[in-house]
């Protein structure tokens, strides 16, 4: 089948810090180089990957380097990968709000971009008014737009609010009105960015089987880019994962869900800073998913396996190890400790000794969200022996039922009966 | 296989401005004019009515300052009539001016999410302007009738003024062309808003609009006015509704030559700086 959208060897800079004075100055020493000169743009040599967390040296970053893959038509790509590693930028490129630094993009047919729903609805004008108003921003005739409204009304569900002005209108209604239009564009390549993330559940239901309707049941491409991992795995067939501004691997969804999931090693590792003398300390700590792999980031539902080393450490009954959830406003949500629940103590030495201890969650119900894990060494009653407040950051990822945060940060199990 | 419909390259030539596809979002056109206008006085008690209001106000103070305190000549004129006949012009001009200068910097969360060609909302400005122009212009009209019909005044409505379409156009020509040169220059270097609300203020001075250019005597001034686009603009416009005032053929073309070229200038420039502003605005 014939290739829809063909990327080629696309990078994107951008200048960090703020565009100010030196900005004239990088501007004159440009148009220097380039137009009196002739020679390369000094600039454009310069620059880093872009990684978020690393001080750089240069004011130029590469938000994309060197992307280059090619998307079939009829095909529905998931674009995943962590906050900056360049799905944004790289969505921005193909709906055309910038340009790229280099490189080419072709495709075949209209492209339509939903970075945003609704966007150009004015506040003063009506439901109806503002319904030709986006369309026409999305590049629909007037014609077309009203021959679809009765459709477009009907799926948004604002048919009451038709005549009100926007401003009247609740958030969740202005993002169904804006998903509405943007379902109805009917071009062969649309490009969506996380947009599902508002709303509730049952019109995120609605969105993502229109989207399938679309791709499915129409031969059209569509470009999908989000956070939730239940809806990229659900839509999408194929899947592109971005890692600081690169493509770091392309293929069928699971396997590229897969690895984006184990790829966080490096921020699971700890460095544990102790001498070898020291009694009673934590010297390693991992956690490994249900393969045996480090990771930090878990669907609701899967099985956690820690593995946390203690140096010269009796461990009698006296000592016990305590492991707790926090969230990101640093409230204690959930924590077990081995005073309590099934313990099987294998090593019975008298001495002190290393050890490893290992912990099994068969079954984590938080919900969607980043979570801090705390550890503490404590001697029963009598003191911490030693203590990480923030020894680890997982990230619990959304799986196929949409569990996030609007069900508080617990997933109950329930089993409901209709009569 | 070449049967790409979209390709997205870094830079194109300077002067590859695709009139099509600006022609293809014409209803897009349509809606940004709509918009303006059914937005511009939602939410206040008198609607509509300020269309006429700003330009009497603006007309009454004229008369005070200008005719009343600093004595300048009107040619023979009625006040009312020679004043309203600059501002309904001049305010055209300046607010299609100052708002197209906006352009990027006032509509960055629409032009960050979608694309179009964002030539559509300089052109929609200036042509929303154009219907509050066509209101005012009924103000004028009612003004001149009272004194056409009720008054003595000396005021000789001619041939010219099947011009003043030409001169609307032109008004509108060059609002459009600086308006976009100015909003291009502007997403970078923020510091020409400042300039230009200033320059708009100082350019109405060295326009006619509140003396007749006969006033200057001064050769030199003479010369430098007639080099101002708008100075021959708004004599014409004088001339042919009231009777006073210059009209030569030269100065005309003078002006249509020089929008003719701020408007290319400006589309050329516009047209580049759009595909990458959102990265500096």
């Amino acid at each position: 089948m014939a290739s829809a959208i063909e990327f080629e060897n696309i990078s994107k800079q951008y200048r960090l810090g703020v565009v100010s004075t030196g900005t004239l100055s990088h501007d004159l020493n440009r148009f220097w180089h380039t137009k009196v000169l002739r020679r390369e743009d000094p600039y454009l040599k310069i620059g880093e990957t872009n990684d978020r967390s690393h001080q750089g040296k240069s004011e130029y970053v590469w938000a994309l380097k060197n992307i280059d893959f090619k998307v079939e038509q009829g095909d529905v790509v998931g674009i995943i990968g962590k906050n900056g590693a360049g799905k944004s930028t790289l969505l921005k490129l193909l709906s055309r709000v910038t340009a790229p630094t280099t490189g080419i993009i072709r495709a075949r047919g209209r492209i339509a971009s939903l970075l945003e729903v609704g966007t150009g609805f004015h506040p003063e004008m009506t439901g109806r008014e503002n319904i030709y108003m986006n369309g026409a921003i999305m590049g629909m005739t007037r014609s077309e737009i009203t021959r679809k409204l009765d459709e477009i009304v009907d799926f948004s569900g604002c048919e009451r609010y038709l005549d009100t002005p926007v401003k009247r209108y609740s958030s969740g209604m202005i993002v169904r009105l804006g998903f509405a239009i943007a379902a109805h564009l009917e071009p062969e390549i649309l490009v969506v960015d996380e947009v599902l993330a508002v709303g509730d559940a049952e019109f995120q239901k609605k969105a993502i089987g229109k989207m399938q309707d679309v791709s499915q049941g129409e031969g059209r491409t569509v470009l999908f880019v989000s956070h939730n991992m239940g809806a990229v795995k659900n839509l999408c067939k194929r899947g592109v994962l971005l890692e600081q501004g690169k493509v770091k691997s392309t293929g069928e969804i699971e396997d590229v869900i897969e690895e984006y999931l184990s790829n966080s090693i490096k921020d699971s590792s700890i460095s544990f800073k102790v001498s070898q003398k020291e009694k009673n300390k934590f010297n390693s700590f991992r956690i490994l998913n249900s393969n045996g792999i480090e990771t930090n980031s878990f669907m609701t539902g899967e099985s956690l396996f820690f593995e946390i080393g203690i140096q010269n450490c009796l461990f009698d009954n006296s000592i016990g190890i305590g492991l707790y959830f926090y969230n990101l406003n640093g409230e204690k949500l959930a924590g077990t400790t081995s005073f309590f629940g099934s313990v099987n103590r294998i090593n019975k030495s008298n001495e002190s000794s290393n050890c490893l201890v290992k912990l099994i969650i068969p079954q984590i119900n938080l919900t969607a969200g980043t979570y801090f894990i705390e550890l503490v060494l404590a001697q029963k009653n009598v003191k911490r022996l030693d203590h990480y407040e923030k020894i680890a950051q997982i990230s619990i990822v959304d799986g196929l039922t949409n569990i996030d945060s609007h069900l508080g940060y617990f997933y109950i199990n329930a089993e409901w009966i209709i009569q | 296989m070449n049967d790409w419909t979209t390709i997205i390259k870094p830079k194109t030539s300077l002067f590859h401005v695709d009139f099509k596809e600006l022609w293809q979002y014409r209803d897009l056109y349509r809606m940004f004019v709509k918009r303006d206008i059914v937005t511009w006085y939602k939410q206040t008690i008198l609607g509509p009515l300020w269309f006429f209001i700003q330009p009497i106000l603006t007309t009454l103070m004229f008369m005070i300052v200008f005719g009343g305190i600093a004595q300048i000549s009107t040619d023979g004129l009625p006040q009312p009539l020679f004043y309203l006949a600059g501002i309904c012009l001049w305010q055209y001009f300046s607010e299609s001016l100052t708002q197209t200068s906006n352009t990027f910097i006032s509509n960055t969360h629409v032009f960050g999410k979608v694309y179009f060609p964002r030539l559509v909302v300089p052109l929609a400005t200036v042509t929303s302007n154009l219907v509050r122009l066509a209101i005012q212009m009924s103000l004028f009209l009612i003004v001149y009738l009272y004194y056409f019909i009720f008054t003595d005044a000396a005021i000789q409505p001619n041939l010219y003024l099947l011009l003043t379409p030409v001169l609307i156009l032109l008004l509108a020509g060059l609002a459009l062309g600086f308006g976009i040169l100015f909003s291009s220059m502007t997403t970078k270097y923020r510091d020409l808003t400042f300039l230009l609300s200033f320059c708009v203020q100082l350019w109405m001075y060295a326009t006619p609009v509140i003396y007749p250019l006969s006033t200057i005597k001064n050769e030199k001034l003479h010369f430098l006015m007639s080099l101002n686009p708008i100075t021959s603009i708004i004599e014409t416009f004088k001339y042919a509704t009231l009777g006073v005032g210059s009209y030569s053929p030269y100065a005309l073309l003078y002006s249509a030559i020089f929008t003719v070229l701020i408007l290319c200038t400006g589309i050329l420039v516009f047209n580049r700086i759009q595909k990458t502003f959102m990265d500096t605005v």
